[in-house]
């Protein structure tokens, strides 16, 4: 079986960002990346079902500006075969992207894709949804728990009433939330070693996609500043202040 | 709106001297630092110790093996920017003790891996860098320590053994090391001539240890040991016999790039600390960092973290590719990054005021790893010194 993982550059999870002055966008000067820790999981997770023998071959995807390839060659030090980074400056869109995925898939006749449930920058949560659509196969989303037997998938998703367990046949897209596992470190001699793994770039125009942005950002602003709280003496005190105040209840 | 983003935050300057690879370790080494010791570091410095356990984690990932020899179980690096991205987010923790216990085979083992004989080679060298066995280096004894000259500590020849007796002092990782690299005297020539290393494992019978409670470096374990007619195989000598001064004299080199580099990750911890506070608090209707004297501070912090990082980059870049080692600014790099590090560590404390003084906090610590910093590994004037002597003065 052949894996896709999907991986994005993204901010640092521990960076704290800020918009730019003129609104246009958040501020990437002097920041460090990283690959998207929903994106670690993913590849943790190939890389387990490689190693328990049920994976052959892992290639990591990478839709992004030339500096992205430092996010692949982390999933090749994480145990990925090889990489493919499609080359896109600018704003990468969910539906480009599920577009870009679809052509790969296609070439290289994958049958799985994994991919974070979302991205830490915009948040979309849209893009391993969009892309089971365009292939129209099944879809897993948020899943904590995966198990393969052959063509059959099972998982366990997380949503909002608890857990929902279901079946499915592959070939499949499959989107990962924080609890499935625990991504390994990326070892120094990973790291050497993933140096020499083959990493390939490609035109979106190679790939008959257009990754031109549908969407126009009108503004990007920092979250308004919270206001300090205050501490109710009794229940009834607050009640009273939800109730005549904050007008919720 | 402040543009301040911290080292820890902020890329690798690609080019000159990093690369992917290096950002990547680094990103490594972070993650490490975030999950493995952030959440327990202030428990292990109250509690004097950290779990042992920590040596195989650290193994695992690579940063015990980096610059030995394969077959032996290490990771032979291309350059030394790997160890000194490594070290600088490890300082992040502020538990320098930590990273010394951690680190002392880096001390302790080169030798044994350069110039032991074989079998001892194959047999200690693996299970050190696998983080399973704890290497330490005893070189400093009671009544000296830079002055080798001074060393009583004797190696008797007694048929195939070495009978030795004495006792060695402040010897980082002193009381948890299975193995320890001893500089004892075999001969009655005068000052460094005399000096050889043995391999003494801490089980033979007749060592002793004490531990040693510190200033600083709280979950360090420090230790006095003692070697009461310890008998030792011959087999157990690192390199030739007398010539014991030079191995340790060659491992200083690269001690002193990685001290360094340590000493410059705490800086940057200092300044970070200060940089945050300054911008929150207010006094006299204005933030701290809006006050001449507070933000002066800083811009001397700032300055002085940039000169130390250059000065280290290119030592390091003139060890990697010259031949012979540049050892006065390998000595005074290490001068220039200690006293960079009490610098920031004085102003960042003055910037956070009491808070800073409070146990725990990170600069409170560093505060107290400075003096260890600047003495340990060589003292600032013990440097100062070879600098001169090696400028031909």
């Amino acid at each position: 079986m052949k894996v896709l993982v999907a991986v994005k550059r993204v901010v640092d999870y521990n960076v704290k960002v800020r918009a730019k002055s003129d609104q246009s966008g958040v501020d990437l000067a002097n920041v460090k990346m990283a690959m998207n820790p929903f994106c670690e999981i993913a590849v943790e997770e190939a890389v387990r079902l490689k190693e328990a023998g049920k994976v052959e071959e892992i290639v990591a995807v990478s839709v992004g500006p030339d500096a992205a390839q430092e996010q692949l060659r982390t999933a090749l030090a994480l145990g990925a075969d090889r990489a493919i980074l499609v080359r896109h400056e600018g704003e990468s869109e969910p539906l480009g992207v599920a577009k870009v995925l679809h052509k790969l898939v296609e070439r290289e006749q994958a049958d799985m894709v994994l991919l974070g449930k979302q991205a830490i920058d915009d948040d979309n949560n849209q893009t391993g949804q969009m892309l089971a659509a365009l292939m129209n196969r099944p879809q897993g989303t948020f899943i904590s728990e995966l198990n393969i037997d052959g063509e059959q998938v099972s998982i366990t998703r997380e949503v909002d009433g608890g857990l929902q367990k279901i079946r499915f046949q592959l070939p499949a897209v499959i989107t990962v939330d924080l609890r499935l596992n625990e991504p390994r470190y990326a070892s120094l001699p990973n790291i050497m070693k993933a140096r020499q793994k083959p990493l390939d770039a490609v035109d979106p125009a190679e790939l008959g996609v257009d990754l031109e942005p549908r969407l126009a950002v009108l503004k990007v602003t920092d979250p308004p500043v919270r206001q300090a709280g205050i501490v109710v003496e009794t229940v009834a005190d607050l009640v009273d202040k939800l109730r005549n105040e904050a007008k919720v209840i | 709106m402040s543009r301040y983003v911290s080292w820890f935050d902020s890329p690798l300057p690609c080019g000159l001297y990093y690369n992917q690879a290096h950002e990547a370790w680094r990103s490594t080494i972070r993650s490490f630092v975030d999950e493995e010791i952030l959440p327990h570091v202030e428990d292990w410095e109250e509690q004097g110790t950290f779990p042992r356990e920590l040596y195989g984690k650290a193994a695992e990932i690579g940063f015990l093996r980096m610059g030995y020899p394969e077959e032996l179980g290490g990771i032979e690096m291309p350059d030394p920017f790997f160890g000194i991205v490594a070290h600088q987010e490890m300082a992040r923790h502020a538990s320098g003790g930590l990273n010394a216990s951690l680190s002392s085979h880096n001390i302790g083992l080169p030798p044994v891996a350069a110039h032991a004989g074989q079998a001892l080679r194959e047999r200690i060298v693996p299970e050190v860098l696998a983080g399973e066995k704890i290497s330490a280096l005893a070189i400093t004894e009671p009544s000296g320590g830079s002055d080798v000259a001074q060393l009583r500590t004797r190696a008797a020849v007694d048929g195939d053994d070495y009978i030795v007796d004495g006792s060695k002092m402040f010897i980082t990782s002193g009381m948890r090391a299975d193995y320890i690299t001893t500089a004892v005297r075999t001969s009655d020539a005068p000052g460094a001539r005399g000096i050889s290393l043995l391999l003494i494992e801490a089980d033979a019978e007749g060592v002793s240890r004490t531990e040693l409670s510190k200033m600083g470096w709280w979950c360090s374990d420090t230790a006095a040991i003692y070697f009461d007619g310890v008998r030792v195989p011959r087999s157990h000598l690192i390199g030739p016999e007398n010539e014991g001064f030079s191995l340790i004299m060659r491992n200083f080199n690269s001690e002193r790039l990685m001290m360094a580099a340590q000493s410059l990750g705490a800086c940057r911890v200092c300044l970070d600390a200060a940089v945050s506070w300054a911008q929150q608090r207010e006094t006299f209707g204005r933030r701290l960092a809006e006050h001449q004297v507070i933000r002066h501070k800083i811009a001397q912090m700032v300055q002085r973290i940039q000169a130390t990082d250059a000065y280290l980059l290119q030592t390091a870049w003139r060890l990697h590719s010259e031949e012979a080692p540049p050892v006065v600014d390998l000595s005074l790099l290490k001068v220039q990054a200690t006293e960079a590090m009490e610098f920031c560590a004085r102003e960042a404390m003055q910037i956070l005021g009491g808070a800073g003084y409070m146990r725990g906090h990170p600069v409170e610590r560093i505060y107290r790893e400075v003096r260890v910093s600047a003495i340990g590994g060589g003292s600032e004037e013990i440097m100062r010194d070879l600098a001169a002597r090696q400028l031909g003065l």
